[in-house]
């Protein structure tokens, strides 16, 4: 089996559905010959053709705007942009029309669209190429919104969001494209939407992350003292909320820390921190901890690090979360 | 006042409608002479609280949407802006429908979820009013590539065109810009119609949008075929747009039509309308577009008209029309209210899933054991 990036593993399942599928068409700011901003489409306008992978010119609105009108009629566009930032221009498109047709139309039109993102710091950008938006999407009914971070958990998911018949947000976190590869099989696989991938378990406390703060958090729990077992929940989808896997885990624990790149004020983290205390109030031995963002823009690279939740802040926020 | 000037034509040169039957013709006096009636009654409904929200009435423009609709096919995908319930009956979708989709209710075109600026019917291959001003533009590119994709590459239709409306206020948005510039890069058959009644909203049009004598140069810029036409004539308008039309779908280019009409009613049912007189209304009501057409059916061959319809016979068919229009309010009124246990959770998503709000278990709280 062939060890991938998270890049590789995205361009596989891209290749694969536009096999498989010949509705599917892929739109983006030079997603055809170039590959895109980041390579992730790279080879797929030689293989399946430029009418297939467009190029097109930088207006977001128009390239959404035009995904959704492919969507209602029946085909399955894919629409790449180039980072978290630029979706702002879309933004209207995004909650305004994709999100909000089937409901508008009481389920007789429906927008089988992906856009998919890449999302959040740590590849020494300033703002707007690496902010972390999730919640924005979260907040917004009618869109499904998906965060993986290890390339099997990409494809997988990947083929499940083209294969949705509603709007799916699929953020991909850019720090993690390059970093690592790992075994991604060749064949057709899909992961639900939905969710939560447990990957360490533990007794003593739950982190709850998605995206690239799971490798922080890795690395955290990696510095705790051997006597200290933490349970390690990674997200992978952010709506809907696999909030039975946390309240289980929580349940177990009885601590919870959440962790996020984003601000933390009506963050991701307090609508988890609200889910938790309804479904394990009984169950909670200190109060839900959220290590995140702060409340500013995110900054350029010299303070980046600064900004984004590393091993020792997470560490910290388990320690005195276990502390309470 | 540039709005709807009428061009000097020459009679000798023959018109693509005179070689249309009395029946089409007929049907479209019936269509807006049925727009006109529905229109009067919306107001009315509206007055007595009996439509929430907002209502952008069509009175004026009956001669767009049924002169449009009638130069392309019925599986030509139509997106339109908010001021929609004209094309909508234009398109065929029944005014019982259309009625009970205002009153918020279930036996509306959208199960009375979208109202008055989000008139949809699928079968009737119209996809929409949208109540945000030019976001429809990009959608009816996207719309109009798919018709091209599936003639060309998938071979499962034939050549279509997609007609996007919008008004003169919509032209001074981004997205418009986007949607043409993508459309002419790509080669999509859109053709973007530009209801152009010289008011966006509150503000005349040489106050809200520059060079505005020649609105033609903005779609030519974009190489986009471009023309201009007297909105008010509903035979001019199939005469200029079925060309345009039949062009648009050979080549599969896009086409942009500054389309010269005028509301009688103000922008939305709230408008004070200081911004014209009652003279310039009455100037544009002189020009009536179902009051020339009936002229016109009614004066006889050697007076340049068809000698198709009675006085009798209009008479008789706006009395059949009022009393459909009044039907429709009838069973928009006894319609029933969407029940809120079903109709607050579904059809957001086509695909529901566990902890996806809206669920069936609408809110999240009622799951907290305590209480």
């Amino acid at each position: 089996m062939a060890k991938l990036t998270l890049v590789q593993a995205i361009n596989q399942a891209l290749d694969h559905e536009m096999t498989r599928d010949e509705r599917v068409v892929i739109l983006g700011e030079d997603v055809g010959p170039n590959g895109g901003v980041f390579r992730v489409t790279d080879g797929l306008a030689a293989k399946h053709g430029n009418h297939r992978v467009q190029n097109t010119p930088l207006d977001e609105s128009g390239i959404i705007g035009a995904a959704i009108g492919l969507a209602v009629a029946g085909m399955r566009p894919i629409a790449e942009l180039q980072f978290e930032g630029f979706m702002g221009p879309a933004y209207d498109q995004i909650v305004n029309h994709a999100a909000r047709y089937r409901n508008r139309t009481r389920g007789t039109i429906t927008v089988p669209l992906t856009i998919r993102v890449p999302v959040g710091g740590g590849i020494h950008a300033p703002e707007l190429h690496s902010d972390s938006p999730e919640a924005i999407y979260t907040h917004s009914p009618g869109l499904k919104v998906v965060m993986p971070c290890t390339p099997y958990d990409a494809k997988g998911l990947l083929l499940s969001a083209i294969r949705d018949p509603d709007p799916v947000i699929f953020f991909e976190p850019k720090r993690v494209y390059r970093s690592f590869r790992e075994e991604v099989p060749e064949e057709d696989y899909t992961i639900p939407i939905g969710e939560a991938k447990v990957i360490s378990d533990g007794d003593d406390l739950t982190v709850v992350t998605w995206g690239a703060s799971v490798f922080e958090c890795l690395e955290a729990i990696d510095n705790l003292p051997d006597d200290v077992s933490i349970e390690l929940i990674d997200l992978r989808t952010i709506d809907p909320i696999d909030i039975d896997c946390i309240a289980q885990s929580v349940q177990k624990t009885g601590r919870c820390v959440v962790v996020h790149e984003a601000p933390r004020t009506a963050g991701l983290g307090a609508e988890i921190s609200a889910l938790v205390q309804e479904h394990c109030f009984l169950h909670l031995e200190a109060p839900v901890q959220r290590v995140t963002g702060f409340d500013t823009v995110m900054p350029y690279y010299k303070l980046e690090l600064e900004y984004l939740p590393d091993a020792e802040r997470i560490g910290k926020g388990i320690a005195e979360c276990l502390a309470y | 006042m540039t709005q709807a000037t009428s061009k000097p034509r020459n009679a000798d040169t023959a018109r693509l409608s005179d070689a249309l039957p009395n029946e089409t013709l007929l049907k479209w006096l019936y269509d807006m002479q049925l727009i006109r009636e529905f229109e009067a009654r919306t107001m009315q409904m509206y007055q007595q609280a009996k439509i929430g929200g907002f209502c952008h009435i069509y009175s004026g423009q009956e001669a767009s949407a049924v002169g449009c609709t009638a130069a392309v096919n019925h599986d030509d995908p139509i997106v339109l802006a908010y001021r929609d319930h004209g094309h909508a009956l234009a398109r065929g979708m029944h005014p019982a429908a259309c009625m009970a989709e205002m009153f918020g209710k279930l036996a509306g075109c959208a199960k009375g979820k979208g109202g008055s600026m989000h008139m949809f019917d699928k079968p009737n291959w119209l996809f929409g009013g949208h109540g945000i001003v030019s976001a429809q533009t990009p959608l009816g590119t996207g719309l109009a590539f798919a018709c091209r994709y599936q003639w060309e590459v998938m071979e499962t239709a034939k050549k279509r065109v997609c007609l996007t409306f919008l008004g003169d206020g919509a032209i001074d948005q981004g997205a418009f810009h986007e949607a043409q510039n993508l459309a002419s890069v790509f080669g999509i058959p859109v053709i973007y119609i530009i209801e152009n009644n010289g008011y966006s909203m509150g503000t005349a049009i040489h106050r809200h949008t520059a060079n505005c004598d020649r609105l033609t140069m903005r779609g030519e810029s974009y190489g986009i075929k471009s023309i201009e036409v007297d909105g008010l004539d509903i035979r001019n308008v199939y005469d200029q747009m079925k060309p345009l039309v039949d062009e648009c779908r050979d080549l599969q280019r896009p086409g942009f039509v500054d389309l010269k009409t005028y509301r009688y009613q103000g922008h939305s049912m709230s408008d004070p309308q200081k911004y014209r007189t009652k003279d310039e209304v009455e100037s544009f009501k002189e020009r009536d577009s179902i009051a020339n057409l009936a002229a016109h059916l009614m004066a006889q061959e050697d007076d340049g008209g068809r000698g198709c319809l009675t006085e009798d016979d209009w008479n008789t068919m706006q009395k059949d029309i009022r009393q459909i229009v009044m039907d429709a309010v009838a069973f928009a009124e006894q319609a029933a209210d969407p029940d809120p246990e079903k109709e607050l959770s579904t059809d957001t998503y086509a695909l529901p899933m566990k902890n996806l709000s809206p669920s069936e278990n609408y809110s999240h709280g009622t799951k907290n054991p305590l209480l």
